[in-house]
This record gives structure tokens, C-alpha cells and sequence, in this order.
């Protein structure tokens, strides 16, 4: 149906349009260095297989500093872990891992908090009710409870992060796009829509959901930051993926028994999850400075 | 206001009667599970058995239902796999030391997130207003554990000032416990501070501050009297609904520096299956979770004189 | 006050205002939105502001205020407050000022009042900062105040939070509040445009009777003319952040001299004229945006006299009128001008012969249910209150007619419209289009066609159109849902059509909502609504979001395609000059109730309805020559949930007869046949009323 709605339009195509959006950050520093942060991630976890890395699980040489030489001759950056792993190899690969699950995850999350958002604000009633009250359950966990009975019940499996994420983020999100559905369905568009006898699931889809998308992208962005730091939150309590796959959060934790000598083995990792959530947060700092200006 | 106060606490009842009923149904449902967890993982089928036998699992589910609830109430939680002692045992001295360091971080953190929400969403757009936003979003980018991992390299590595664990086995210590109360502070208070912000910024540009301000009242009086009353009261909600999601950083904290509180209890038991331990620290977690909803929620109506009256 | 300084008073104005300029500053760059501007208010003198949104006349009582935010500031000129120079004060002498000298009232009461404290305690901060008074004293100076401004029960209201009473009621302690310390100068911001017209009369007469007695100078800012006529001495018109015409408001109303205080006053249905012999004449374009403004005179490219090489070279200065001293103009061409050339189109309104009965609603009755989900109403039986919403309703409307429903909130308008839209379903009665029931089908369960044949253009134009989605494409999908057209280029080619129709270029179909002016938004609501030949469409207050130069273009753009198409116009409005103007027949509808109904002329002539008679009283006319009796209803409109016993009106009815109102619902009485009145008055008090409106030049009963 959106398809349909489209076709009159002949307005400029999709890159286009996204060129455009880009342009719009250009008003927002903020929001630019954001990206920039985020993008270095992305595109280093994006070449981490072309890049003339160390393979990050092969045991090397141990305990060694940032820019010491190896023995065939290269170079550890930013030095080996106890295991004798190349933590730059480990810290790139580690963002792979991280921007996948969190991206899924988020993503994942707000389907289900988008449909259960815009069902319960529009259609009301029993739907709202009901809707409503199961967020409140879930909702009245302690995130860090859902996370650890999930992953002690179901095992931690990248599958089920994603699922314990959508358990914990979906409540919040359905009640924002409730929040935003119940301001937009007094508007005199959905009044038309609803006189000329559209059905219920296109006026959701086709025009409700496209105006609230402002706010949403902003709240995506934090909430994109703020599972990369359930994951790694995951990883450090020992309840992230399962080994060998480098992960920033058991980076750090398994340095901790270390003490002082192995400062380096977690500053790496640490810096890194800082940076990323730094560059999801400014972004939507930066995004809803624009949204506001319009 | 009675009558608010008596349906938030009938739907404060029933959301704990639901989760209690699906915590008990995920970890007790499968008895077999249950026996192995406690036996241990070379136990026979015929020991397991007994020990349903002779522990009343072999009643209807519900009724186990109901008198584990019970004995809940009465504050008998069961016996740790882990610990080999009852439940409540280990769990209550964990809970105070928990609530040591969540009181001092709400000490810290409230008045200093308060008061720098105010100054920056006082004046929009101003030194002090941008100085404010960078900070928070700065301390907010930086998770527990990886601030934990910074400050522990400068003041327990490298300048050696402070102890790098807080087990506290020599008593209470405050040098051990400033750590991990300066890295939840550190974390926690910019949402706090954002969120004071926006709402004191919006209060600013509203029509009844103009109407206080043309009225030819003195500006501080018009910030103390007209302003922070109705600013306050969306971040009043937030401090208490943080109870909630305070817990993950306790946990990450604990774990760091080995301080013996409720998270780490938690998450101890998580990891070695200690049923009986998850489902008290899930069950307790749960209720100070609604019960901060139940006070926010009432608070909120206090505050707001126009919910109060409708 | 000593005689002394009073006449001392009398030479020096209390405010003036130099060659003032006031810009913001955006991520744009400068905007100036108030240029040149200069204003002398004397002593007891009421001075109006009057133009269009986007003219700049907040801004000048902000800027009077000295609070014009972050980004706003007085680029140059002066404002003199009692000779001194108020750009010069500090800080402390302005809020000394503030609220004390000078004080304002503004357009939305329930935002101006401090939510979380109590009315008393707002009051008494005025005289408390800025007298030497104890809490008590300024206590009882707050209730006095409360007492002067007719409020009924001022101890409760002391404290009562704001909103606990209602908006009209809101709006008399706002006034309260700016008169506590008997300012010198009040300044009022749109201070009853939120508010319903009978109140909205109520709290006219109440400034009015106030600044007489306290000797109050008054800076009233309105769009509405004829409110301006009402409480004011002086007026200055602004259009684009000039002042284009200023003087005495006989000079302004009845001399005009600039093509755009003309075209204000042709735009406006003015009860001294009717349709035929003095038709609405649009001002044709739009409003410029501040940065968009032309070389010249900003008015040039919407004006008939516009004349290339005069009007669009230099800055047009001021000029006084010669003959009438203080009478200044904003034109170039003034002297020039012949009014009679002005070439604007006008809205013409054909007499359009009304056919068969198109749609007939009998008996109808809506009421909703309203939950009240506390224990203690649940426990005491009344957890379920009725609220009538609409009341037997009953009337039918022709073929080309058009059927104006008239009506303040809370009347069941609203609620009548989604009963026939068939989002709401009747609770009894029937709904008949073309010898079809609706009453009790949804839209959803409605043949295309049939919603198609039944539409509806919507009051907020800002509202009107999904802002993500183009333009066409909107346009399109209504043409594909009736069934119209299905193959895309038939489809493209309707569209096309429709743009045709509502006067816009074809190109406008790939805008985005947000690229169009709100008139050219309404416009496309329009084309919305005609897009299935409709039989019957429901405008709910079409233009009554619009300035005033656009409300005639598509006030008359609306009725033209409905003669046209010979559709059914039920147009829904509180504005019965306009009601008056476009329909052929008139139902006014109180609480849920249709009070009266019959043709124009028999509703707006005597015998009245006593609602209706105070509706006609409370219009604001901005017509120097007509004459409206004074009826001022006394409190607020009832709310539905708790409507009175008996009539619907006995509460504010100033020809309440006795106990019979409040006991016994009033029966229908046919004065004539199709011209109904629900009142219990006998028929030789409903003869003998006179008319409300009359027009002294030719004395012709209104």
C-alpha cells in the first residue's frame, strides 16, 4: 500500500533523499562528529577481513606492550593479552561483533515496540489494555534481571541476546510510539482517512507511522548506544557470546585478575565501547537539535 | 487520592503475583531440573526422585505455587546450592550492603544532577547550558565497567591512592567504597541532569513564566517560586524510576570491585544455577522495582495538582 | 492620583513609540519583524493593533514588555514610557515597571497561569513585589480585584488552582491580575480568541467598564475588526511588520485610504450588505514570508493599484492624509487611487434553485458513555455517566442548498458530523442520504460511492494533510478509494482536474504539505472532498484557522464548486456573519440541542431564540453604521456531562421566564412553517422583539 501511495510522487529517488538528510547534518556539528565516530566502527569492522590484521584468537606472544615488535617481524600495536592474542586484531573484530548484535538487536526492538505502540494508541480499548499492562510487567523487571534469567534459562546465545534485548527495549518503545500515535490520530488527516473508510492496518502503516518517525530516529540512535552497552555489559559479566570470538566486554573482564601490569589489555577495549556509544548518543543529540530547529 | 492510592497497589499486587507465578513456572515447572541443580549433575534419577519425594514436589503445581509464594512472604526463600545455608541468610546482609552503596550514589548524585539540570535549561543556548549537555553526554558514553577500567588505571594504578577491591573484610571502609560509588555517579547522573534540563527549559519558555516576568516579580523569585516547582517534577519520576535500571551498574560494580553486595549475589547464583538464590534476588529486585513505581506514581500526583484534583 | 500630575499627563503620551525596529536573529540571519514603526498612546486611550498572523503586532507589545527572548531585539527607534526612554532602564527599573505601570493580558489564559499554584497566591504576588503591603492586604486587594472582575464565588477561586475553572473565567483572573496595581497602560494580546463568542463579549464589556473606570490606556492587538471598533479610540492596521494605515477609528473604518485596509474591509461579510449588492472581494496571494518581501511596498503584489516604477522602487514613507490630521497612510498612491477600478474578482454566490431533499436526519440522538473507572463511583452505582451529546436532532437539507450549523463548544457539532461520517454510530434515530439509512452503518461497512458521495473539508489546515506523504499522491488515493478512476494516468489526469477546480498549478501535486500556505492547504482539502462528486459536504469551520484576506477566497472557492456540482453544503461555524452571508438555511444548536432552525432571513430576524438573539448581540461587527443590542450572557457554557434540568439554556438566558425552564424541557414551537424555535416564551413576547443588528444608513433591519 505504500507502494500505491508512492507511485504518484515523483519527487527526487531514495539516494537522493538520503544525500539530503546528510546535508541537513551539515547544520548540526554534533551530529557529524557522532557519524564520524560510528562510521570509523563500522568501516574498520566492515574491512576487518581484508585488513592485514593477526588472527585475533591465535595464541601469539604473551604480555606484550602496545608497539613492541613480533617475532615474524610485524608489529602489536597496541600490544598482546595474556593469551598472547593481538588486541588490535581482537578490538576490531570485537566491533564486528558488537555492531552486528546491537544493530540486530535494536532493530528487532523496535518492530515489535513499533507495532505493539501503534496497535495500543490507535485501535485502544482492550488492545490498549492489554498491551499496555504486559509492558508494565515487563517493565517492572530491573533490566539486568531479564537479561540473567533469559541468558541462565536459554543459554547465551547471540539469538537469545536479541530476544532478551527486544524483552527489555520493546516496553519503552511501545510506549513512546503510544505517546506519539495518541497526539497524531486526533489530526484532522487521520479523521480523513478514517471518513473515506480506509482500514485500520493503513492508517497505521501508511499514515500514522511515517509521522512519528522524527522522534523515533532519535531515540533509535540512544537506544542503538545503549544496547551496545548491554552487550558488552553482557560480555564483562561472563554472560555475553560464547568464546573464542573476541567480545569488548570479556576483553575487560579477563584482564581483571591481572592487576596493574595488564592496563593496556583493558583501556584498549574500554575506549573503544566509550567512543562508539559517544558517536550514537551525539548523533541523536545532534538529530534532535535539527528536528527542534525545524 | 485514597482511592488512586488503592489502585496502584492492587495493580502493584497483581504484577508481582505474575511475575512470581512466571519466575516459579520457569525454574520449578521441570522438577527433574530442579533435583539435578541441587544434587548435582552425577546424581541418579532414583536420588532425584526422593529428593522430589521428600522435598513436597510431587504436589499439584499450583499448590507448590502457592505455598512457595507463602513461604516467600514469610520470608523463607529456600536453601543456597551454592552457600549451603537458607537463603535469607545470605541474602539480607548482601541487601544492606547494596543499599549502602545505592543510598550514597542517590546522595551524591541527586543534588548534583539537580542542580545542574537547573543551571543549564535556566538559560537555553548558554555557556553554562552547553558546557552542562557536553559533560553528560561524555560521562553517559562511558559504561561502568569501562569507567571503572579508567579511573581504577589512574587512582588505584597509577597514583596508587585508593584499593583497588572494596570486599570490605576488614570492616566498612570508606576508601573502598568511594570507587564504586564515583563510577555509578559518574555514569548515572547525566540522564538525570538531561532530563532536568529539558523539562526546566521548557518550563522557561512557557507562557506562565512570561506572565510571572511581566508581573515585575524579582528573577530569582521567579525561578524559585514559579519554575522549579512544575520543572521538577518530571525528573522527581526519574531519580525513582532509576531505581531500576540502577541495578545493572551495582551489578557491573560489584562484580569489579568485589564488593559483597545483592548483584553480585545475583549474578553468582545465575552463573552456578543456584535456583533458589535467582528466584529471592529476582523476586526482591522485582518488588523494589514496583514499589518505586507505586511511590513515583503517587509522588507524581502530589506534586501535580492537576492530576491531584481530577 | 493628585489632579496635578493628571494634567500633567494629558501633554505627554503615556507610550510612544519612534521609528522602532525589532528583528530576530535565526540560523538565516536577520529578520526584521517590525519596521519603522512609531505609535503615541495617550492617557485613557484605547489604541488598537490590528492585522493578519506574521504582521508583527505581538511582537510590539513584546517589545514594549522589554522581553522579546534569546534572539530577539530593538534594532533601532525608541519607546518612551511617560517621556523616558525604556531601551535606557535597567533591569531593576524595568521590573519595577512590569506589572506595576504597565501590564498585559494574553491570548491563552489556562498557559498564562502557573499551573501548580494557587490563584490567590499568583494575584497577591503583584501587589506584594511591588508595593509595601503584608500577605494579608495583598490577600484582600486579590480578592477585591476577583470581586470587580464578576467572578462568582471569588473565596473559592482565591483557592482554586487554574485549572480547576474555565477558560472564560481563567481569562477574568489574568485581568485581574493586570489591574491589581492599577496600571497606567494595559496591554492586550489577543485576549478572547480562544475563547467562545458569547464569553468572548463578556470579557470585551468587562475591559471596556474597567478601563473607563480606572482611566486605564489600553493597547488592544486583534485580527478582528470589529473588536477593535469596539474597545478602541485609535488604530493602527499592520501588514508584513509595517504599519500601513493609522488614525482615528472613524478615519481607519470609514476613510480608508491604503489598498490594504480597503481590501480588509471588502474581504469581511458585513451584516450592512448582502451578497448581491456587496460581495466579498478576496485580496488575491498570500501574506509574504519576512525574508521574501518585495522591493517597494510589501502590499504591491497583491494590490489592484499596484503601479510598476511607483510602488516597487524606494522604501514608502508615512504620509499624513491631508484634511485629517493624525490620519497617516503607507502608500504611495493614495491621492491617486479611483476605488471603483479595482479589478479583485469577486466571490460571487449565485442563487442557486434548491432541488429534491438530499439528506434528512430524523429524531437523531447521540449519546456516549463516559466510564468513570474510580472505586467510589463504582461502588455507589454511577461508574457509567450519559453524556448527551446530540439531542433529536432533526432536519433535512435540499439538493445546491446550503445548510449552515451554527454553534459554540460543547453544542454537539462535532459530534453530529461523525455520527454522519459514520465514525460514530447513532443511538437512535435515522440518517437518510439519497433514501439511505446511515444511522447505524460505519464508514467502514459504506459502499464507496457512498462514502464518497458524503466528505467533509476540515477546520485546521495545518491538520488537513499528511506531512509525509505528497500532495498528488494524497489526492490520488481518495480518487482510487471512491472508485473514481483506477488506471494510474486517468488517475494522474483527475488529479490534474481537481488542482483545476481549487485554482492551484498542476505542478503543486509533487509538493510536500509543509511547501504550501495555509489557504493553499484548505484549498487542497477541498479538492480532497470533491474528488467523488459528492452529494452532501460537511465543512467544519473551514476557514476559521485562515487570515482574513485568504478566508474569502476559500469561503468563496468552497461555494462556487458546490453550485457547480450542485452539491449539499452543511457548513459548521461559530461565525454567523459568515453564515449569514453563504447559507440558505440556518440551525443553531445549544448543548446538544438545535435551539432554532429556518431560513437565513427568519433566524436573523425577530422572533429570535433568546440564544440566538445573544449570539447576534455578541458578533463583533466591524461596521461603523450598524447598531447591536447589548445581551450579555452571564457564565460559561454548561458542560454536557452535567447539563442543566429543564431547557439547556435557563442557566445564561437573560428571558428566563421562571420555574417552568428549569423543570420542563421547552416544547418545539413553528413560528412558520420550517422556522422552529425550542423556548417556552409565549408568542406575544417572541413578537415583540426587536431586531438585534441595525444598520442607521439605511436603517434596514438586520
Amino acid at each position: 500500500m505504500t507502494a500505491e501511495i508512492q507511485s504518484n510522487d515523483t519527487s527526487p529517488s531514495a539516494i537522493a533523499k538520503i544525500f539530503k538528510s546528510l546535508g541537513l547534518l551539515r547544520e548540526s556539528p554534533i551530529a557529524i562528529f557522532g557519524l564520524s565516530l560510528i562510521l570509523f566502527w563500522v568501516i574498520l569492522a566492515i574491512l576487518a577481513p581484508i585488513l592485514p590484521l593477526y588472527d585475533p584468537n591465535a595464541p601469539l606472544e604473551p604480555f606484550k606492550m602496545p608497539l613492541s615488535d613480533a617475532r615474524d617481524g610485524g608489529l602489536y600495536w597496541l600490544g598482546t593479552d595474556h593469551k598472547g592474542r593481538d588486541i588490535l586484531s581482537r578490538v576490531i573484530f570485537g566491533a564486528q561483533q558488537v555492531l552486528i548484535w546491537a544493530t540486530t538487536a535494536t532493530a528487532v526492538a523496535y518492530i515489535v515496540g513499533m507495532l505493539m505502540g501503534v496497535v495500543a494508541g490507535y485501535l485502544g480499548g482492550w488492545w490498549d489494555e492489554v498491551i499496555s499492562f504486559i509492558s508494565n510487567v515487563l517493565l517492572s523487571f530491573p533490566v539486568i534481571v531479564l537479561y540473567i534469567i533469559i541468558i541462565t534459562y536459554l543459554g547465551a546465545t547471540g539469538f537469545n541476546i536479541v530476544l532478551a534485548v527486544t524483552f527489555a527495549s520493546a516496553p519503552g518503545i511501545m510506549r513512546i510510539v503510544r505517546g506519539l500515535v495518541l497526539d497524531l490520530r486526533t489530526r484532522d488527516y487521520i479523521f480523513a482517512a478514517q471518513t473515506r473508510g480506509e482500514s485500520a492496518m493503513y492508517i497505521m502503516l501508511v499514515e500514522l507511522l511515517p509521522n512519528a518517525r522524527g522522534p523515533l530516529i532519535v531515540d533509535a540512535c540512544l537506544r542503538l548506544g545503549y544496547t551496545t552497552i548491554t552487550i558488552a555489559m553482557l560480555g564483562y559479566l561472563g554472560l555475553g557470546l560464547p568464546p573464542p570470538d573476541p567480545d569488548w566486554g570479556k576483553m575487560i573482564a579477563e584482564t581483571q585478575p591481572l592487576g596493574s601490569f595488564a592496563g593496556h589489555m583493558a583501556v584498549v577495549p574500554a575506549a573503544a565501547i566509550s567512543s562508539l556509544v559517544l558517536g550514537f548518543n551525539l548523533l541523536a543529540d545532534g538529530l534532535r537539535e535539527i528536528s527542534m530547529k525545524d | 487520592m485514597l482511592i488512586l492510592a488503592f489502585r496502584r497497589f492492587l495493580s502493584m499486587a497483581l504484577i508481582m503475583v505474575i511475575v512470581s507465578f512466571t519466575l516459579f513456572a520457569i525454574f520449578e515447572s521441570d522438577k527433574l531440573a530442579v533435583a539435578g541443580k541441587v544434587l548435582g549433575p552425577y546424581s541418579s534419577n532414583e536420588q532425584r526422585e526422593l529428593w522430589l519425594e521428600n522435598n513436597g514436589y510431587n504436589e499439584p503445581f499450583l499448590e507448590r505455587y502457592v505455598s512457595w509464594v507463602g513461604n516467600a512472604l514469610t520470608g523463607d526463600f529456600g536453601y543456597s546450592i551454592q552457600y549451603k545455608s537458607p537463603v535469607a541468610d545470605v541474602l539480607w546482609p548482601r541487601l544492606g550492603n547494596t543499599a549502602i552503596l545505592a543510598g550514597l550514589y542517590m546522595l551524591f548524585m541527586i543534588p548534583l544532577s539537580l542542580t545542574l539540570g537547573v543551571i543549564a535549561g535556566m538559560k537555553e543556548g548558554s555557556i553554562q547550558d552547553r558546557v552542562v549537555s557536553v559533560g553528560s553526554v561524555l560521562t553517559t558514553s562511558v559504561p561502568e565497567f569501562a569507567s571503572a577500567t579508567f579511573f581504577s588505571a589512574i587512582f588505584v594504578f597509577w597514583l596508587g591512592w585508593l584499593p583497588g577491591t572494596s570486599a570490605m573484610t576488614s570492616g566498612f571502609s570508606w576508601a573502598e567504597i568511594f570507587l564504586p560509588v564515583f563510577v555509578l555517579v559518574m555514569y548515572g547522573f547525566g540522564y538525570t541532569t538531561r532530563m532536568t534540563r529539558a523539562s526546566m527549559a521548557e518550563v522557561m519558555t512557557s507562557h506562565y513564566i512570561r506572565t510571572a516576568v511581566l508581573k515585575g516579580i524579582p528573577y530569582r523569585r521567579v525561578i524559585m517560586k514559579h519554575a522549579l516547582r512544575n520543572a521538577l517534577i518530571a525528573p522527581f519520576t526519574v531519580i525513582i524510576l532509576q531505581l531500576n535500571w540502577l541495578l545493572s551498574g551495582v551489578i557491573v560494580v560489584e562484580v569489579f570491585f568485589a564488593y559483597k553486595g545483592f548483584g553480585k549475589l545475583l549474578l553468582d547464583a545465575a552463573l552456578f544455577g543456584d535456583i533458589f538464590v535467582i528466584e529471592a534476588c529476582t523476586l526482591v529486585a522485582v518488588f523494589v522495582a514496583v514499589f518505586s513505581q507505586f511511590i513515583s506514581d503517587i509522588g507524581y500526583t502530589l506534586l501535580n495538582p492537576r492530576i491531584r484534583f481530577t | 492620583m493628585s489632579p496635578d500630575p493628571k494634567i500633567m499627563e494629558e501633554q505627554t503620551p503615556i507610550l510612544e513609540c519612534r521609528n522602532l525596529c525589532i528583528s530576530y536573529d535565526t540560523r538565516g540571519g536577520e529578520i526584521p519583524a517590525v519596521i519603522d514603526f512609531n505609535m503615541k498612546v495617550m492617557p485613557g486611550q484605547g489604541v488598537g493593533i490590528v492585522g493578519e498572523s506574521g504582521c508583527g503586532k505581538s511582537t510590539v507589545a513584546l517589545a514594549i514588555m522589554q522581553y522579546l527572548g534569546s534572539n530577539g531585539y530593538i534594532k533601532s527607534g525608541e519607546i518612551f514610557f511617560h517621556g523616558r526612554d525604556m531601551r535606557t532602564m535597567s533591569e531593576e527599573e524595568l521590573r519595577a515597571l512590569r506589572g506595576s505601570k504597565i501590564a498585559m493580558i494574553y491570548q491563552e489564559p489556562m498557559a498564562s497561569l502557573n499551573p501548580s499554584m494557587k490563584i490567590g497566591d499568583q494575584l497577591a504576588e503583584v501587589p506584594l513585589f511591588h508595593e509595601d503591603v503584608t500577605v494579608t492586604e495583598a490577600k484582600a486587594r486579590a480578592l477585591e480585584l476577583l470581586e470587580a472582575v464578576k467572578l462568582p464565588d471569588p473565596k473559592r477561586i482565591m483557592d482554586a488552582y487554574p485549572h480547576q475553572i474555565s477558560g472564560g473565567q481563567q481569562q477574568r483572573v489574568v485581568i485581574a491580575m493586570a489591574l491589581l496595581s492599577k496600571p497606567d497602560l494595559l496591554l492586550l494580546d489577543e485576549p478572547t480568541t480562544a475563547l467562545d463568542v458569547t464569553v468572548e463579549r463578556g470579557i470585551v464589556e468587562l475591559v471596556k467598564e474597567i478601563s473607563a473606570e480606572f482611566g486605564t490606556a489600553m493597547i488592544y492587538i486583534s485580527h478582528n475588526l470589529g473588536l477593535i471598533l469596539d474597545t478602541c479610540d485609535r488604530v493602527t492596521v499592520m501588514y508584513s511588520g509595517e504599519a500601513v494605515e493609522d488614525g482615528t477609528v472613524n478615519e481607519v473604518f470609514d476613510e480608508m485610504c491604503h489598498p490594504y485596509t480597503s481590501g480588509l474591509f471588502a474581504s469581511i461579510p458585513l451584516p450592512g450588505a448582502d451578497k448581491n449588492e456587496r460581495p466579498l472581494v478576496p485580496i488575491p496571494g498570500q501574506l509574504p514570508l519576512p525574508h521574501q518581501r518585495p522591493q517597494g511596498c510589501f502590499f504591491g503584489p497583491r494590490c489592484a493599484f499596484f503601479k510598476a516604477g511607483t510602488c516597487d522602487q524606494e522604501k514608502i514613507p508615512m504620509r499624513a492624509v491631508p484634511g485629517e490630521e493624525g490620519h497617516t497612510v503607507r502608500c504611495a498612491r493614495f491621492e491617486e487611487i479611483d476605488w471603483a477600478e479595482g479589478d479583485h474578482e469577486a466571490v460571487t454566490v449565485k442563487s442557486v434553485k434548491s432541488g429534491k431533499v438530499v439528506l434528512e436526519v430524523r429524531n437523531m440522538k447521540k449519546y456516549y458513555e463516559l466510564r468513570s473507572s474510580s472505586v467510589l463511583a463504582m461502588i455507589r452505582g454511577d461508574a457509567v455517566k450519559t453524556v448527551k451529546a446530540n439531542e433529536d436532532i432533526n432536519f433535512n437539507a435540499r439538493e445546491a442548498e446550503t445548510v449552515a450549523i451554527v454553534g459554540e463548544s460543547g453544542c454537539g457539532k462535532s459530534t453530529f458530523a461523525k455520527v454522519l461520517m459514520g465514525l460514530e454510530e447513532a443511538t437512535d434515530g435515522a440518517v437518510i442520504l439519497n433514501g439511505e439509512d446511515l444511522a447505524h452503518v460505519s464508514v467502514q461497512k459504506r459502499k464507496a460511492r457512498t462514502v464518497g458521495h458524503l466528505q467533509m473539508v476540515f477546520q485546521n489546515p495545518f491538520d488537513t494533510l499528511n506531512p509525509s506523504h505528497s500532495v498528488g499522491s494524497q489526492i490520488a488515493r481518495v480518487i482510487r478509494k471512491f472508485g473514481v478512476e483506477k488506471d494510474p494516468n486517468k488517475v494522474r489526469e483527475k488529479v490534474n482536474d481537481l488542482l483545476d477546480l481549487v485554482k492551484l498549478p498542476r505542478d503543486f501535486a509533487h509538493r510536500r504539505p509543509r511547501q504550501l500556505s495555509g489557504g493553499q492547504k484548505q484549498r487542497i482539502g477541498i479538492a480532497r472532498a470533491f474528488a467523488g462528486n459528492p452529494a452532501v459536504v460537511v465543512a467544519d469551520e473551514p476557514v476559521s484557522a485562515l487570515d482574513v484576506s485568504v478566508q474569502a477566497a476559500v469561503t468563496g472557492l468552497l461555494t462556487e464548486i458546490q453550485n457547480d456540482l450542485r452539491s449539499t453544503l452543511l457548513f459548521i461555524s461559530h461565525d454567523l456573519s459568515v453564515v449569514r452571508y453563504l447559507s440558505d438555511r440556518v440551525v443553531v444548536m445549544y448543548l446538544g440541542h438545535i435551539v432554532e432552525q429556518g431560513t437565513t432571513d427568519e433566524v436573523f430576524s425577530p422572533p429570535y431564540h433568546p440564544y440566538t438573539e445573544a449570539l447576534l448581540s455578541a458578533v463583533p461587527i466591524a461596521d461603523t453604521s450598524v447598531e447591536q443590542k447589548q445581551i450579555i450572557l452571564k457564565g460559561d457554557i454548561p458542560s454536557a456531562v452535567n447539563p442543566p434540568p429543564g431547557c439547556p439554556f435557563q442557566t445564561r438566558c437573560p428571558r428566563k421566564i421562571g420555574s417552568i425552564c428549569e423543570t420542563e424541557m421547552p416544547p418545539v414551537k413553528e413560528l412558520s412553517s420550517g422556522h422552529n424555535i425550542l423556548c417556552h416564551l409565549e408568542d406575544d413576547v417572541l413578537n415583540a422583539m426587536e431586531p438585534v443588528i441595525v444598520t442607521h444608513s439605511e436603517e434596514k433591519i438586520a
